[in-house]
């Protein structure tokens, strides 16, 4: 295949994923927007207004870049995880298979969907946040590398999970059981300067406490972590699960026999 | 030239099956051939390392000189495949189905979508194209595999079971529509367990028995191997069939029984014979079925 060739069929999965969680937008777009609106509401207005600032912002404005890290996190992942199991479920990941494109086009055009449902929910949420507050923006170009590098990184992570996959129960375990106790212990509610010692370090062991933090940053211009180290284990997570998707891929693991 | 060559392919799964045994078979340009055999006899297994769905374990594949490990991108342009059980996904319209597929081969959305109405409208499925898939007709979708299958105008196609639960009337014009695009200079190589269709239609015919491929020649020539033929007689009332057993007769009804004759033997003293058993024949007629005798007979060797 030529250059122009890859770059239709690399846009053709891309136009075929937008499509779909486009086309079932109440259970892609909506659902975060209503259950983050729930945090703001009973955390940040409820609760927040009787606990005192963090680092120098009320906790209404603290919780909001988490909140909307969190749900770039699980739609970017869940968009893939579900999309890529749901056509080997239906054996429709087939027409990729027997056509000529090659794994680094699959891959490309499953995470750039990936990549932007979690974009497109990350910016509804933020808007729905402006209804209860308006959160500085100090860095946008931060905010902006950080929304897309996580959700590289989750989308990467959600096809890896689909690949494994045998049923749609393996899909459910990864972001129950794993990424929504690493989100919640991940400073998207409190700062982890509120720990204690031992537990401030054992919170750093949690890779999504570089990347609430570091979104948080590009908000307010405070974190927990330094900026440089957030961003490296972001950009060092996407090479290593690119590689491993894509060795997984070449082998065929849980598509070929 | 030939638009399939397979040289000691070899499948061993993961489960320790081994489906192919180092099987050989050249499929000319242009040809119509047939892989036949019983269930888990290999036919799928031949078709999937064809199309990128199984990994060989050993052993040469090349499609139209490309060889599938080296230069699998040009070997699969030159494919269509229609696969066995439904392999679309069931949410999607049968219009985007067919244009994303086009897509997955690099070919441009413009073009895609005059070649989705072509096809569409060749196999009566213009007016379903804004409908779900899930929609569809057990026919309706075969068809959508093969308008898909069809979308990238390849050299080959790869039917596996393409009629399998189909009715009379559509297993017909499926027949005619594949013989179609044949004689437009298209290679075709399907599986099928109706026998029928071998006969009607394919030029060539490959059988395989556990993972090897045992015969392999032109329909024509072994039809000849078969030297009995097997004849339905009608009769006004059957009676003394016993002095027609070494025509191996068995009786279907009161009326009707089938005999089988040798190839060459003078039709003119069978029916005296069933005169003298006092029968009076009232219709006489080829059983038709004689790949299915071929393919019973080989299977038993």
């Amino acid at each position: 295949m030529n250059f122009s060739e890859k770059l239709i069929a690399y846009s053709t999965i891309v136009r075929k994923e937008v499509h779909r969680f486009m086309r079932i937008w109440t259970q892609t777009i909506l659902p975060p927007a209503i259950t983050q609106s729930l945090y703001f509401l009973i955390f940040g207005k409820f609760i927040g207004s009787q606990l005192r600032d963090i680092g120098g912002v009320s906790y209404m404005a603290f919780i909001v870049p988490g909140l909307v890290m969190m749900t770039v996190i699980n739609n970017s992942f869940s968009n893939v995880a579900s999309s890529f199991f749901s056509s080997k479920f239906q054996r429709s990941i087939e027409e990729l298979l027997v056509s000529p494109l090659t794994n680094v086009i699959i891959v490309a055009g499953y995470i750039t969907g990936g990549l932007l449902r979690g974009i497109i929910c990350g910016v509804v949420v933020f808007c729905v946040s402006m209804f209860f507050i308006h959160p500085t923006v100090m860095y946008p170009g931060l905010i902006l590398i950080f929304m897309i590098l996580a959700s590289i990184v989750f989308a990467l992570g959600g096809l890896l999970n689909a690949i494994y996959a045998k049923s749609f129960d393996e899909i459910g375990i990864f972001p129950m059981f794993i990424l929504l106790p690493l989100t919640y212990l991940g400073g998207v509610f409190y700062s982890i300067h509120t720990l204690p010692v031992f537990w401030q370090t054992v919170s750093k062991i949690n890779p999504i406490l570089y990347l609430v933090n570091g979104f948080r940053f590009g908000f307010y211009g405070i974190s927990d972590v330094s900026i440089n180290v957030s961003i490296a284990m972001l950009i060092t997570f996407i090479i290593v699960l690119v590689f491993l998707n894509l060795y997984l891929l070449n082998k065929g693991t849980g598509l070929k026999s | 030239m030939n638009a399939i060559t397979i040289k000691n392919l070899k499948k061993i799964y993961a489960t320790g099956i081994e489906a192919l045994k180092g099987i050989n078979l050249d499929v000319k340009e242009g040809d119509f051939c047939a892989l036949l055999g019983a269930n888990g006899a290999g036919k799928t297994t031949v078709i999937g390392i064809l199309t990128g769905l199984v990994i060989k374990s050993s052993g040469e594949v090349k499609v139209f000189d490309y060889d599938i490990d080296i230069r699998h991108t040009a070997a699969r342009k030159m494919i269509g495949v229609v696969p066995q059980e439904m392999n679309f996904n069931m949410f999607e319209k049968v219009k985007d189905i067919v244009i994303n597929q086009a897509g997955y081969f690099g070919i441009r959305r413009s073009v895609a979508e005059k070649d989705c109405e072509q096809i569409l409208k060749e196999l009566q499925l213009w007016d379903k194209r804004d409908t779900a898939s899930r929609q569809l007709s057990g026919g309706m979708k075969r068809r959508l595999m093969i308008a898909r299958a069809l979308i990238n105008h390849p050299k080959i196609l790869i039917l596996d079971e393409p009629t399998a639960g189909v009715d009379v009337e559509l297993r017909h014009s499926m027949w005619e529509y594949l013989r179609k695009i044949n004689q437009q200079g298209t290679t075709i190589l399907l599986t099928t367990h109706y026998l029928e269709e071998v006969e009607q239609m394919c030029r060539h015919a490959a059988f395989i028995k556990n993972g090897e491929i045992f015969a392999y020649d032109s329909v024509k020539r072994l039809i000849k191997q078969i030297d009995m033929e097997t004849y339905v007689v009608h009769v006004e009332k059957i009676s003394g069939l016993n002095q027609l057993a070494h025509y191996n007769v068995i009786a279907l009804d009161e009326h009707t029984f089938e005999a089988e004759i040798t190839k060459g033997a003078k039709l003119n003293d069978f029916i005296l014979k069933v005169g003298k058993a006092g029968m009076i024949v009232t219709d006489l007629r080829p059983k038709g079925n004689r790949m299915e005798k071929l393919f019973l007979n080989i299977l038993k060797q």
